[in-house]
């Protein structure tokens, strides 16, 4: 199978601007907010994220979450956490995007949300990815989106320090 | 297949599941994953509701031949946290009693629907036998003088977070002391640690010593604390060794080989100080342990909970046994 690029790092790095101000201008302000990335793929987004967040407006807390232990297909393939969750602030009323590479089924965002469930009850929650390649097996739509990419079930979708790329 | 097969459990599809039976099965690789899982289960442990719903729907058997309180409850605790169901074979109001074999146990408890096993056995090999005789996952809760590999794990688990050393114990100094011929826990402590690359030397009265040893071997504590070590891993005296003669009588046994006040005194406060439990106050260690700045006697039974929701996640997640293609002899 060949490889595609269609993402160059640059366009990474100004869908990422766009995303940081598309977060600021939904929440009005920056009150309350607090980015978590989805590990693996949604941790370092997450912290560019929030460095352009703080760069345009203000610093606000980032945070990761290992959704592993909560998976729905635990024994049918293998599954390991790659990393311990690192949530360092409230999660009761706050307002908490969660952050991923590629939303693709929406299982992994599933389980994001009932691990983040676990930390406390956000007043809402929001969801930011770089690439949605489609394919959705749940009702779970993004609002923050860097790019739609239409893609068939079996390409391989990989973010990588080059851009994006298809395979 | 044959029809019985079908009564072995319901890991299903024929594939072997992974059982955690010793140390060396595991090996340096598998040491590491197990601890680096235990970090995971360590940060749930540590949220105001410690549960999370991996193992929903799986179901955990202890079944165990000897007395133990605190290793069960520890297992039964890391199971709930994993939202497994759990169920306890109370050995004594079993029909072992009536003259049942093990074997016949083991396969009737499976036809349950049981998807792990716990097992502690007086007799050494006892979970390589159930093992065999299951497609449950096995894990070791120790088998006779032989092996308690949960136990040497959440010990490693222990010093790796007291000291800092997620990469390994690569020159780290670690001593045990005490009855090694009769401990488990001396034997599966002293693989994990040696699997991690710490140097391991044993303390004991020549009685107390196994026939045949591999490991650095002394009788002089006094000289081991004198060259320095990291850790002093007391071992627990059992009491019945008196009546074997094997010590003269427990007051030189502390003595020569416990943790008195005087040694307690020289030690270097960074040293950690380990003990697998129950203590015997008075005897291994003759001082109070909550006064000793090393100690992490406690913390290793936290992370016990911890260790052990990483090694049934471990087993219990795994869709297939990566040692399955290992040679075990076939017993029958």
């Amino acid at each position: 199978m060949s490889e595609k690029r269609v993402l160059t790092p640059d366009d990474v790095r100004r869908a990422t601007t766009r995303m940081a101000h598309e977060i600021i201008e939904r929440n009005q302000g920056l009150d309350g907010v607090a980015l978590v990335g989805i590990q693996t793929g949604g941790v370092w987004l997450a912290a560019d994220l929030g460095a352009e967040i703080a760069r345009i407006d203000d610093a606000i807390p980032v945070g990761s979450i290992d959704a592993s232990l909560y998976r729905d297909d635990i024994g049918l393939r293998p599954v390991s956490p790659a990393a311990v969750s690192d949530i360092g602030f409230e999660v009761d009323g706050a307002t908490i995007v969660l952050v991923d590479d590629v939303l693709f089924t929406g299982r992994t965002v599933r389980a994001a949300l009932d691990a983040l469930g676990d930390y406390g009850r956000p007043k809402s929650v929001q969801l930011a990815v770089l690439v949605d390649r489609g394919h959705r097996e749940l009702p779970i739509r993004p609002d923050f989106i860097g790019k739609n990419l239409p893609t068939s079930g079996d390409e391989n979708v990989s973010v990588t320090a080059d851009g994006v790329v298809i395979s | 297949m044959s029809a019985n097969r079908d009564l072995r459990g319901h890991a299903g599809g024929g594939a072997m599941s992974r059982s955690l039976l010793s140390i060396d099965e595991l090996g340096h690789a598998g040491v590491q994953r197990i601890l680096e899982l235990a970090d995971t289960m360590a940060e749930v442990n540590r949220r105001p509701n410690p549960k999370v719903p991996a193992l929903r729907g799986k179901t955990v058997c202890s079944v165990f031949f000897e007395d133990s309180t605190r290793t069960r409850l520890s297992f039964e605790t890391a199971a709930k946290r994993l939202s497994a169901d759990t169920m306890t074979f109370a050995v004594s109001q079993s029909s072992l009693n009536k003259g049942e074999s093990l074997r016949d146990t083991i396969e009737t408890i499976a036809a349950m629907g049981v998807d792990a096993f716990v097992i502690r056995h007086a007799s050494a090999g006892a979970p390589w036998l159930v093992d065999n005789w299951t497609n449950a996952s096995v894990v070791n809760a120790g088998d006779g003088w032989h092996s308690h590999p949960t136990q040497g794990l959440l010990d490693a688990y222990t010093v790796r977070t007291a000291l800092n050393r997620p990469d390994g114990f690569d020159g780290l100094r670690v001593a045990i002391v005490g009855d090694i011929k009769h401990s488990r826990v001396a034997r599966s402590t002293t693989a994990a640690f040696k699997a991690l690359g710490a140097d391991v030397t044993w303390v004991a009265p020549r009685t107390l010593v196994p026939p045949t040893v591999h490991e650095h071997c002394v009788d002089d504590l006094d000289a081991v604390l004198t060259e320095g070590v990291d850790v002093l891993y007391m071992l627990r005296m059992q009491h019945e060794r008196m009546t074997e003669a094997l010590v003269p009588n427990l007051r030189e046994y502390t003595a020569r080989f416990g943790l008195t006040p005087e040694r307690a005194a020289r030690l270097d406060p960074q040293t950690l100080v380990m003990h697998p439990g129950p203590i015997n106050r008075g005897v291994e260690i003759a001082v109070d342990p909550t006064e000793l700045p090393g100690a992490v006697i406690t913390q290793q039974v936290a992370n016990g909970i911890a260790v052990r929701m990483a090694v049934l996640f471990d087993c219990l997640a795994a869709h297939q046994d990566p040692t399955s293609d290992l040679e075990r002899p076939e017993l029958s």
